[in-house]
């Protein structure tokens, strides 16, 4: 049953076919047994198994929300009380979060078992999971590749079949690019459509929580879940949750898809550019249009990402300072030395790097000069899109330039690393929602379609992509050795 | 834009993070680069362009000015490191 979709477990359930207890048996063992991929820092078996008991005597009642019994994980970035929330890092590999993230409350309330917390690049800062303090994540597809980041061990763990799906946050790509270097589908919302409330910050303005799940279908009942205006969220936009199911079978006659000409520039592979014209011609036989548009500020994305995204986590990152939570030095000889070595320690040389960049871009007489000047190259890019989206519905594109690469092989070079998120970045600073969906394999690594919609269009992109997972198989497909 | 040893140990005592002094050379050189990347904004002309903080241009809210939280001191303090009599202690700061 390890196979099956959150649509098809929902069913199950109610048909008595197997109980929640038995699927959380069920998935436990699984995680268990694939342990090799490291794709969980804990497993919470006992809560689980407790919560499953609870899920089942709710459907026995009769009354229960749809999504009872269903197994799930959350991404190691949302707080859950009583259970130790690391974000993958040596900083907080001591730290029970004392308060649920509103997204782990909406779940808990909607009667979903949480069997653990995923494995992520440390303070979601990298494209491969390689910079977590519990080791890097394998990809099922071909163990020596990474699954990409910063969501890597939630990709992993729904590609594996070890959870029907999880929970992943997005600042910069970390839902997209892992769920298609993973051969899974990824939703990340428009900015300010999920509750930041408890997801530990990265880059405040630019993250947002998302889910990853094997299809479009199952997508939609996570988002229903996760989505909603929060007062704990300074930056949530109080606007009505539509039903994201109820249009997924509309007919994508004279959709218009418009691909950006600077997507598909020399630094696309040509396999990668074949596999993305392939997925587009399915489209086409949907009835759908194809028009050109073009993003002339795109190559500004990266650059301005890495002043505001720096500037923002290492205000944001100051918070762990040894004093009352998190990993505090031996024998401090006096308080900035408690500081300096308590963060010394703590963070890993990924998070110390954008701490650093950060700090500088942000210190005396630089403010202008960069987070000024980034902000305005923001707006920049948003309009590109905004005046795209006022031709086409729906936008669509690579998520990374190739599939998988090998583990170690971008750890040198971190510049090298940061241009691989060239396709995805632009949206987060755009603040628009995009998917990525499975478009086919190269060498047998998955490949992913991105679509790009207009702000609060998730429903539509859900049926856009629904539409295409009725004619495709791709997302239906289990790596080798977890059939 | 080239970063130096020296620069780098400066921004490290500004975000109070401890560096190996083995490793300020490499920081250095990543940095270096970093700022290479972001000098490429410079190339495109945004003087009358108006910055962009919050991709819907939504305004911070305001609510009424009364108390909604309730005291959890003894279940933060619960994970703090170091804590006497409800206080969280450090190293002395006055003498």
């Amino acid at each position: 049953m390890h196979t099956k979709t959150i649509t098809q477990l929902v069913k199950g359930l109610r048909a008595g076919d197997y109980s929640s207890q038995e699927l959380t048996q069920s998935y436990l063992a699984r995680i268990k047994q694939h342990q090799a991929l490291n794709s969980f820092i804990t497993v919470t078996d006992e809560q689980a198994m407790a919560a499953a008991k609870q899920a089942d005597a709710r459907l026995a009642s009769g009354n229960a929300p749809l999504l009872t019994g269903i197994p799930i994980a959350h991404k190691d970035i949302f707080c859950t009380q009583g259970v130790r929330t690391s974000c993958g890092s040596k900083m907080l590999d001591n730290f029970i979060a004392p308060y649920n993230a509103t997204v782990v409350d909406k779940f808990n309330a909607a009667g979903t078992v949480t069997l653990g917390k995923l494995n992520m690049d440390e303070f979601a800062m990298g494209s491969s999971n390689e910079t977590s303090f519990y080791g890097a994540v394998h990809n099922p597809w071909a163990n020596n590749t990474v699954p990409g980041g910063s969501s890597g061990g939630s990709a992993a763990a729904v590609a594996a079949r070890l959870i029907p799906a999880a929970t992943g946050t997005d600042t910069g790509g970390s839902i997209r690019q892992p769920a298609a270097l993973c051969g899974i589908t990824g939703l990340k919302p428009t900015y300010g459509r999920v509750s930041r409330y408890g997801m530990i910050a990265y880059a405040s303005s630019l993250d947002q929580g998302g889910p990853m799940t094997q299809t479009a279908e199952d997508a939609a009942l996570m988002l229903q879940v996760m989505a909603g205006f929060d007062t704990k969220d300074s930056t949530s936009v109080e606007r009505e949750v539509p039903d994201y199911s109820a249009g997924l079978n509309n007919s994508l006659k004279g959709l218009k898809i418009g691909l950006p000409k600077e997507f598909f520039d020399e630094g696309l592979n040509s396999d990668m550019a074949a596999a993305i014209e392939t997925a587009v011609n399915e489209y086409k036989k949907l009835g759908a249009e194809v028009v050109e548009v073009s993003m002339p500020n795109l190559k500004l994305a990266i650059p301005a990402y890495y002043v505001i995204a720096p500037a923002e986590c290492s205000a944001n990152l100051s918070r762990m300072d040894g004093v009352r939570f998190g990993h505090r030095c031996t024998e401090p000889a006096d308080l900035n030395d408690l500081y300096i070595r308590s963060r010394g320690e703590g963070f890993g040389t990924e998070v110390k790097r954008r701490i650093l960049v950060g700090t500088y871009a942000l210190s005396e007489g630089y403010y202008d000069a960069y987070y000024i000047k980034a902000q305005k190259i923001r707006r920049l890019i948003s309009d590109d899109f905004n005046k795209a989206l006022e031709q086409v519905d729906v936008i669509m594109g690579p998520v990374s330039p190739t599939p998988a690469f090998g583990l170690g092989e971008k750890t040198s070079d971190p510049i090298e690393m940061y241009l691989a998120d060239i396709y995805t970045i632009a949206i987060n600073l755009a603040g628009l929602p995009a998917m990525s969906i499975p478009a086919g394999f190269i060498n047998e690594k998955p490949v992913g379609l991105q679509i790009i919609g207009n702000y609060f269009a998730e429903a539509k992109l859900l049926n856009v992509a629904h539409q295409y997972q009725q004619v495709t198989d791709w997302h239906q497909q289990t790596p080798q050795g977890f059939e | 834009m080239s970063l130096t040893a020296d620069d780098v140990n400066k921004i490290a005592y500004l975000a109070r993070l401890g560096i190996d002094a083995e490793d300020t050379e490499s920081y250095a050189k990543d940095l270096s680069g970093m700022l290479d990347l972001v000098a490429q904004m410079s190339t495109v002309n945004t003087d009358n362009v108006a910055p962009m903080a919050h991709p819907l241009d939504q305004v911070q809210r305001l609510r009424i000015d009364q108390v909604n939280e309730e005291n959890q001191r003894k279940t933060f303090q619960a994970i703090a490191p170091q804590v006497e009599a409800g206080l969280y202690l450090v190293p002395k700061v006055i003498e």
